[in-house]
């Protein structure tokens, strides 16, 4: 009796997937009845409300790269710096107060960040000259960067932790000094643990929605230049679903094909990163 | 370069990446008090929001905000709870169903929370014809924080030591017994913790909301079925504004979000201090 109540609430996670798929797939299917599928990922104008509409995904997929991009340039090199630092150098008082501290910056809310975005970082950027817009992918993708250090360095530092120390003494054992032990032993001891945190990270950043929408905009150019304003996939949905669209209207469900799309980018992140993990704590642990 | 060299280098570029994030952090604080702090007021806790910026408040959103972690606290954390103990005390690890379960909930963690939205956008608003209201924001939202309430509950869990329950077995109790009056007491503290934590994420959370229609217009206090907006929305909709008066409101709603965040956290932290056991 007992456990079948508490299978229920199991279930209830597993009825969340295969809604988030139903509510997916379903619409997106009508949409591609009306779409050809080949325009959709191939084309490079998206310009759903025109007339005649142009549902081109490139532009939308484009600039969601262009700012995981300059995220991943801030979180990756600090990110992993923070975590050699916190497992190797840093003393356990150091780090029992460092730790907690960095992990702040992952819990304030990301519509915070996009504040801090628009109405600081990019006008910093403007003063030094770097000919930024109001709306940038650059501000939005460093801003989101600094959100994601605590991703890397929690994940990376768990998995320089799990490393033996036996591997370490023996580097030393050998005449290494620090830096060589940990570039050269532990990093590479605990690298799939490493690159799974790089994956996540990269995975949170394409699915981002409230610094982009307001520090990126909304405009779906195609471009690589950090400078312009670009439109993500998830701003997309977003700046769509604010408004009122009619259901079952074309823009309706173009809410529901970029869902899917960006629903498979980062579906694939998360399989390789839990695929990652595994593997280091196997092991080691 | 001597080895000497590089090695110091190295340790002070460690330094540089720790320092980025807390240097950033302290100036985003700083930023967002130095605009905001003068606007935190009797108006903008107590009126409703208004086209103009000296008279308008985020009583709705603030309240909207209290009422979605008071239903959170009602839906999500017992079916997290409830799954946590399925997963920790009565589940085979080598069923398949088990452990696609486990692997779900992994998934289901990393999810974008815009998607979500979708979801809620697609069952709850259009499909069940919820409508845009409040129960609907507060089902996706315990939905989305299920995957961490579930983790840190299991945690919990796993850390009550098994003599605990082999003593309680010796003595001729059923294993819902040994759950219910002795796993669980021992493991509440943890929970309480995980639940805290879990609910100041998902009151943070801004872009779901966005899709089940919370950013309307809400002078009235907010009901379970009616409009409802919560206090991250309305700070996004300050920021959208084009007057530079709004802005410094965003940032006064920043600071109340904040400072509720805050609250939670530093309780969250004294309750493990308070009642953590080292078995």
């Amino acid at each position: 009796m007992v456990k079948g109540a508490l299978a229920l609430c199991a279930l209830v996670s597993v009825l969340t997937t295969v809604g988030i798929v139903v509510a997916l797939l379903q619409p997106s299917i009508e949409f591609f009845r009306e779409i050809n599928f080949i325009d959709y990922i191939t084309g490079t104008d998206w310009a759903p409300l025109f007339e005649p509409a142009r549902f081109g995904v490139l532009p939308l997929i484009v600039g969601t790269l262009s700012v995981t991009f300059w995220a991943c340039f801030v979180c990756i090199p600090f990110g992993l710096g923070s975590a050699i630092y916190l497992s190797e150098y840093a003393r356990p008082r150091v780090r029992r107060l460092l730790k907690p501290a960095l992990e702040v910056l992952a819990g304030i809310p990301t519509v915070v960040y996009g504040f801090f975005a628009l109405t600081f970082f990019t006008p910093l950027l403007q003063d030094v000259g770097t000919g930024v817009g109001i709306f940038n992918a650059l501000s939005a993708g460093i801003v989101m960067g600094v959100m994601l250090i605590p991703t890397v360095a929690s994940i990376s530092e768990d998995a320089m932790s799990a490393v033996p120390r036996d591997l370490r003494a023996g580097g030393y054992a050998l005449g290494a000094s620090r830096l060589q032990v940990s570039t050269r032993v532990v990093v590479p001891a605990a690298i799939s643990g490493i690159v799974a945190s790089f994956v996540l990270a990269v995975s949170r950043a394409i699915g981002e929605t409230m610094i982009v929408l307001i520090a990126a905009g909304t405009l779906p150019q195609l471009t690589l230049d950090p400078r312009e304003s670009v439109e993500t996939m998830t701003a997309f949905i977003a700046a769509t679903g604010i408004g009122d669209v009619p259901t079952g209207s074309v823009e309706y469900k173009t809410i529901f094909a970029v869902g899917l799309t960006l629903f498979c980018f980062t579906l694939v992140m998360n399989m390789v990163a839990i695929r990652l993990v595994r593997r280091y704590r196997e092991a080691y642990e | 370069m001597s080895a000497r060299v590089r090695g110091g280098l190295f340790h002070a570029a460690l330094l540089v990446s720790v320092a980025i994030g807390l240097v950033l952090l302290a100036t985003l604080l700083v930023d967002v008090l130095r605009k905001g702090l003068p606007f935190v007021d009797g108006v903008l806790l107590t009126s409703p929001p208004s086209s103009d910026p000296d008279r308008a408040g985020a009583r709705p959103a603030i309240l909207g905000t209290i009422e979605l972690m008071a239903l959170l606290l009602v839906m999500a954390v017992p079916l997290g709870v409830g799954t946590a103990i399925y997963l920790e005390e009565y589940a085979d690890r080598e069923r398949w169903y088990n452990r696609l379960l486990e692997v779900n909930i992994q998934n289901l963690a990393a999810v974008p929370s815009i998607v979500y939205g979708i979801l809620g956008l697609a069952f709850l608003v259009r499909g069940l014809g919820l409508g845009r209201v409040l129960l609907a924001g507060a089902m996706i939202l315990t939905l989305l924080v299920l995957p961490i309430l579930i983790v840190a509950s299991r945690e919990a869990i796993r850390a009550v030591p098994d003599s605990i329950r082999q003593g309680a077995y010796a003595l001729g109790a059923t294993q819902w017994q040994v759950v219910s009056r002795q796993v669980l007491p021992a493991a509440i503290p943890g929970i309480a913790t995980g639940s805290i934590l879990a609910l100041s994420r998902a009151i943070g959370e801004t872009a779901p909301l966005l899709l089940v229609g919370a950013l309307t217009y809400v002078s009235v206090n907010p009901t379970l079925f009616g409009d409802f907006t919560a206090l991250p929305i309305q700070i996004f909709q300050w920021i959208g504004r084009p007057q530079e008066n709004f802005h410094s409101l965003a940032a006064a709603g920043i600071i109340v979000l904040l400072g509720l965040l805050l609250t939670m956290n530093a309780f969250a932290i004294w309750l493990r201090n308070r009642y953590e056991k080292n078995w």
